[in-house]
């Protein structure tokens, strides 16, 4: 067939030359520009990593319970080491992309099933209860973790102050998206505004932290700005960033990355030793900055003490 | 530009040219930068520059012919020896400070996930490559036989491309450009053998036809 088809060129079926040398044009001007240029950036950021400071409010604080005694992390390392999207999928790209985000004023509302739904600005959340500092332990489903002192109070006091009805079973909490602030959210590659969601019981557990600060100061943006979750006994992911609704559900809510991918990515999350990510093992973990991937995951990131409790009659396995 | 290409020298820069992201790598290091997670840093600069010489290696035949610039062969050697000295090195990060060379938990990481098994073999077929790159190796398989071995970069450049794609959670656009690069590359290899099989049958079909034309 194609050998046939091949004796009824003619002449005039040859590419015109024009159009070949623009061709070559095209391929040299772009392909070794674009190449070029790729390679030029990751050179340099390779070369001089950005080593910004912050300067965050300074907060006052009692000493909270279940802090841990292992080594804290730098504030560096947790302020240019984020999985943000919103600001980028590159881990040192939120610290650079996130400096301008706005955070006051800022408010979080909370509604659904519960008996007083309403909104309480960042001053109102400041001020429900003493703030604490707890030393947690942070691990991310990728395989790493960190230590880090966070500033706040648990979770259950704000749900207390709204009252969920019987008919709440679970809570859904969303994170701020602006594409005008965030304009890499577009290319994350998970839907935003990024979701979350706890079982009721898990966000009464005194554990589960509302975050307004870390290191003795508010928030950094790239760290969750002004206010966050902290769950530290399921992977980081669970931990939900910049936070502005909270909605109590009946229902087990959305969550961001079991929408993007739900055999890697559950709704519970707990981390454990036993159950690998599909893709990774995550009997052990690189407890940053060190080298080698030598820590041995806990189970339930070493708080089983508190939580195991939680999920009694439960197959890990499935709800993974 | 010809001069230029068939000086020893051009060589010896390329050479130290792709030194260049080695020395990136060590550089913060050296400086004492802190890198909050400095295997994650080395692992993916590692990779990444794999597959950037990768990509380089398989413009080389392209820009020779769109070029008319038949002395870049000269360089293709050095390149595809660099990708396989970066692959070196990123295997060498998994294998220790990832695994601490457990033969046990790598062969069951190479048996159970798709991504590592990709990536692994990727690695494993520019083994060969490596080795028979010398001109004793081309003189012993014949040019014939050595290009058909040679050929087996395609599979490398793919298989690292879904190593790529699969590793990163959700931000595939990266690995999606590598794929373009890869793609294209590709098939204009398929693009060249179609045109060759067209101009072959051109040469046996027209004497025939118009035997004026062919006699000119």
């Amino acid at each position: 067939m194609l050998l046939r088809k091949a004796t009824d060129l003619t002449y005039a079926d040859v590419t015109p030359k024009s159009v070949y040398l623009d061709r070559r044009k095209f391929l040299r001007g772009v392909g070794l520009a674009g190449i070029a240029a790729v390679a030029g950036r990751r050179l340099l950021d390779l070369a001089i990593p950005s080593q910004s400071v912050h300067a965050g409010t300074k907060l006052t604080t009692i000493k909270g319970p279940f802090s841990t005694d292992e080594k804290i992390n730098s504030f560096n390392d947790v302020t240019h080491y984020n999985n943000f999207y919103e600001f980028g999928v590159d881990k040192d790209q939120p610290a650079k992309n996130s400096q301008k985000f706005v955070t006051s004023p800022w408010t979080v509302s909370v509604s659904g099933e519960v008996k007083k739904s309403r909104k309480f600005s960042m001053d109102e959340i400041l001020k429900l209860a003493p703030l604490e500092e707890r030393i947690y332990r942070h691990r991310c489903v990728e395989g790493w973790s960190i230590v880090v002192p966070w500033i706040g109070f648990s979770l259950s006091t704000l749900v207390n102050l709204v009252e969920p009805t019987p008919k709440a079973r679970f809570v859904a909490f969303e994170s701020y998206y602006d594409p005008g602030q965030m304009p890499l959210g577009k290319y994350a590659g998970i839907e935003l505004p990024y979701v979350e969601g706890l079982r009721l019981d898990e966000a009464m557990h005194p554990l589960a932290l509302l975050c307004v600060g870390m290191y003795g100061e508010t928030l950094p943006n790239q760290d969750g700005a002004p206010v966050r979750l902290v769950v530290p006994w399921k992977y980081g992911f669970k931990s939900i960033k910049s936070l502005v609704k909270i909605r109590f559900v009946k229902d087990q809510p959305p969550t961001t990355w079991n929408l993007y991918s739900s055999q890697e990515y559950g709704f519970y999350s707990n981390v454990n030793p036993e159950v690998d990510h599909p893709r990774w093992s995550q009997a052990r973990e690189r407890r940053l900055p060190e080298f080698f991937k030598t820590h041995k995951t806990l189970m339930f990131n070493g708080y089983g003490d508190q939580v195991a409790s939680l999920y009694t009659g439960m197959d890990l396995r499935k709800n993974y | 530009m010809h001069t230029l290409l068939v000086s020893r020298w051009t060589k010896a820069v390329l050479f130290l040219l792709c030194l260049g992201p080695l020395t990136a790598i060590v550089w913060p290091f050296v400086r004492g930068y802190t890198i909050p997670n400095p295997l994650e840093f080395i692992q993916h600069a590692t990779g990444d520059w794999t597959l950037r010489f990768l990509v380089i290696t398989l413009t080389i035949t392209p820009l020779r012919q769109l070029l008319r610039l038949p002395e870049l062969i000269r360089f293709r050697r050095m390149l595809g020896l660099f990708a396989f000295f970066y692959a070196c090195l990123h295997f060498t990060t998994y294998l220790w400070f990832d695994k601490l060379f457990d033969a046990h938990e790598i062969w069951k990481d190479v048996y159970k996930r798709p991504f590592i098994t990709v990536g692994f073999l990727a690695f494993t077929l520019l083994i060969p490559l490596a080795i028979t790159s010398t001109a004793g190796w081309i003189r012993r398989l014949g040019g014939r036989r050595w290009r058909i071995l040679h050929r087996s970069i395609y599979i490398s450049a793919v298989c690292g491309v879904i190593h790529y794609y699969w590793q990163v959670k959700s931000a595939v656009l990266r690995p999606l450009f590598y794929a373009a690069l890869v793609g294209m590359l590709l098939a204009w290899r398929v693009g060249e053998w179609f045109l060759r099989r067209r101009r072959m049958a051109l040469a046996h079909a027209v004497p025939q036809r118009s035997p004026i034309n062919a006699s000119q």
